[in-house]
């Protein structure tokens, strides 16, 4: 009999061209992402070996970084350097023949939004991209990670990757989620748990009842930020739910080529037995609004908590993350003023998200002194919200409705915060400077973004959803 | 694949500084402002930014990379997990712009691990105790500390401790021989591609699946955003 093996080694199996050695294999590719930052200086490494492009139609591109979110009808990047990383973008999809959502084309969007939206992430598949949130796509059953501008020329020139092996992680996450808490409150308290280390060096599949439960929009939140836990993948088995969402948006798989689909992707998860180096076990009862307080993805906390002493071997760091926040051991983050919100991002940019965000702000309005933004993920996510009514319900309640990219999650375009303000956002790094030099990030969920947009300060989103159900 | 200025041969010892901090991420190493760029010059300005430069562009004195003993270092003893964050290489070229050639710490980022070695920055993994070690001794000694690193026998060596660092043997020969992971895996095409025939007869719904949906989305009439 076979020896069990985990959905991981399964993927990684059927992509692999050659074992290397023992901790290598060369690894097929068969979807490659591309933006505008991390893409020109491979395509000048294929130009100086005089190689093309091995399989154009496995590869996509987006204006995504720089673009500016203005919501002006035809967009223009002002800033020379970036123009030209959008223009030279563009010139190279052009010659080697890779399909581009370009500036101003109408389903322009961040690379993680478009490529599952439309229907090209399939279960089963291995995705790269030069940006390390690639492991979004273990939401479909999808093995995606982040590469390196060496290895965005190394898969242009051969479509395959030379790729060190992982280690394989379970997170079993029993029970279910309680009411006001969302995926992102969930893997917050997941990487404040283990840390930002915490799966370093592993492949991640999530797993149980709480997991079972979750849209796929959340789970892509959950598997964008397993990457902040270390993270080198994430993983969840593809089931009814899963499938439903692709099924939706591949139209090209029907008829006998749906058949096959289906019963290769029953194949998709890990079988009993499988060997796990590690497992980690969660129960989601004990989920509650989470909120950061420092300079890293795992210093997070119940909004209800106050900021812990800085303790052990990372104590400077944390003092540090302290000093940088502004904020002093047994503050509590209730209650402190903010200046900005971000929504947005490939954390929490889709219709869901937008809609957490317009359930918990209908009839009401930003509190004076905040300025409240809403980047849709992508020109479908924007449509969609419009056509819902969303759009107007934030614009009526004082948001901004900008134009999709990835804006304020990294700050690369002209969406930068000034220093000492301090922004409740729904994206994914709180890093020092990530928003803006000197600038403060509290990372959450949409719901509880929206929340603070009207309190003016972080509050407990279930307060407020409370008075509207009470 | 590797940048051509660094050289197998090239000395990967000399002084060093201690960066004391835990999970150093790539947005610190290589802040966005410095990412506009469509080569990989120009990148020594911008490492660790705004450690080393305060709001006005002034150098911070008590910076350790700013004090003028520590002018030519090539070492860098760093806390657990640098590099981790964003994916972007432009860390790992800055870095070597600035003249560093070894990171020792007790672990490293994924993506950024990968990028070094591409590269042959070398990024020595040593037990955490022995971190603190070598950073017990830089804060003592007089002067900078000098570490020598030795690839042959994967060891880092200062005046006070001598330990081995973790690296696969295959990325120790990329070190040594100068190997060009494009041009050896262009080599293997044909097994590429008939790995990618397999591939495709198994699961025909995966070919050509960005350009097969790039032209259904173009067929479509889009409705136009606002």
């Amino acid at each position: 009999m076979d020896t069990p093996r985990t959905l991981y080694r399964k993927l990684v199996d059927s992509h692999t061209v050659a074992v290397l050695d023992a901790d290598n294999v060369l690894l097929f590719c068969d979807l490659h992402l591309m933006n505008e930052y991390t893409s020109p200086q491979a395509f000048a490494g294929l130009d100086e070996r005089g190689l093309g492009v091995r399989v154009p139609g496995q590869n996509v591109s987006t204006v995504s970084h720089v673009i500016p979110t203005h919501p002006m009808p035809h967009r223009v990047i002002q800033d020379p350097a970036s123009a030209l990383q959008a223009s030279r973008l563009k010139r190279n999809c052009g010659r080697h023949g890779i399909p581009l959502f370009d500036t101003n084309d109408a389903l322009q969007g961040i690379e993680h939004v478009i490529a599952p939206e439309h229907g090209m992430v399939r279960p089963g598949m291995v995705i790269l991209c030069g940006d390390s949130h690639t492991t979004t796509y273990g939401a479909l059953g999808a093995l995606g990670f982040g590469i390196g501008t060496s290895e965005v020329e190394h898969v242009l020139a051969t479509q395959t990757l030379v790729y060190r092996l992982a280690g394989n992680m379970r997170i079993r996450v029993d029970g279910r989620l309680p009411a006001g808490t969302t995926a992102k409150d969930l893997v917050l308290m997941i990487i404040a748990r283990i840390g930002a280390q915490g799966a370093r060096g592993h492949v991640v599949e999530f797993c149980g009842a709480a997991i079972d439960a979750l849209s796929v929009e959340a789970r892509f939140t959950l598997c964008n930020m397993a990457v902040e836990a270390g993270a080198r993948g994430a993983l969840i088995a593809p089931d009814a739910t899963a499938i439903a969402y692709v099924l939706a948006r591949a139209p090209d798989i029907a008829g006998e080529w749906r058949d096959r689909a289906l019963a290769h992707w029953a194949g998709l998860r890990s079988d009993d037995g499988a060997v796990f180096d590690i497992e980690h076990r969660f129960d989601a009862a004990e989920v509650a609004p989470h909120v950061t307080w420092g300079t890293s993805p795992d210093q997070a906390i119940p909004v209800s908590g106050t900021v812990p002493e800085p303790t052990g071997p990372q104590a400077g760091s944390l003092e540090r993350a302290l000093r940088y926040t502004g904020l002093a051991p047994g503050m509590a983050l209730e209650g402190l003023p903010i200046q900005h919100v971000f929504i947005g991002s490939c954390t929490n940019a889709r219709i869901e998200d937008l809609r957490a965000v317009a359930e918990v702000v209908r009839g009401r309005s930003v509190a004076p002194g905040v300025r409240a933004m809403v980047v849709p993920g992508s020109g479908a996510v924007k449509a969609q919200a419009e056509a819902e009514g969303l759009a107007r319900i934030l614009v009526d309640a004082g948001f901004e409705w900008r134009k999709p990219g990835c804006s304020m999650c990294l700050a690369m375009n002209d969406d930068v915060l000034e220093p000492g303000q301090r922004c409740a956002s729904t994206t994914n790094r709180n890093f020092e400077g990530r928003q803006g030099r000197g600038a403060i990030t509290h990372l959450m969920s949409p719901a509880m973004a929206a929340a603070a947009a009207l309190a003016g300060h972080i509050t407990d989103v279930r307060k407020l959803q409370e008075a509207h159900h009470g | 694949m590797a940048d051509a200025r660094i050289h197998p041969q090239d000395e990967l010892g000399g002084i060093a500084a201690t960066l004391a901090l835990a999970n150093l991420d790539t947005d610190q190493i290589m802040p966005k402002q410095f990412l506009h760029g469509v080569d990989k010059e120009g990148l020594a300005q911008g490492v660790l930014w705004d450690l080393r430069f305060d709001g006005e562009g002034r150098p911070r004195p008590g910076f350790v990379l700013n004090r003028p003993e520590q002018a030519g270092t090539r070492v860098l003893i760093a806390g657990p997990n640098f590099g981790c964050g964003s994916s972007r290489e432009h860390a790992v070229w800055g870095l070597q712009q600035y003249g560093i050639r070894t990171v020792i710490a007790s672990s490293f980022g994924e993506i950024f691990y990968s990028n070094a070695m591409n590269n042959r920055l070398l990024a020595a993994i040593v037990p955490e105790d022995e971190v603190l070690a070598l950073m017990r001794e830089a804060d003592a000694h007089a002067g900078p500390l000098r570490i020598e690193v030795d690839l042959s026998t994967s060891t880092v060596q200062s005046p006070g401790h001598r330990c081995r660092f973790t690296i696969s043997e295959r990325h120790r020969g990329m070190f040594l021989d100068g190997l060009d992971m494009v041009g050896a895996t262009v080599r293997r095409q044909a097994e590429i591609d008939a790995h990618a025939q397999r591939h495709w007869a198994d699961q025909p719904w995966l070919r050509d699946v960005a350009r097969r949906t790039w032209e259904r989305l173009q067929a479509q009439p889009v409705e136009q955003a606002s």
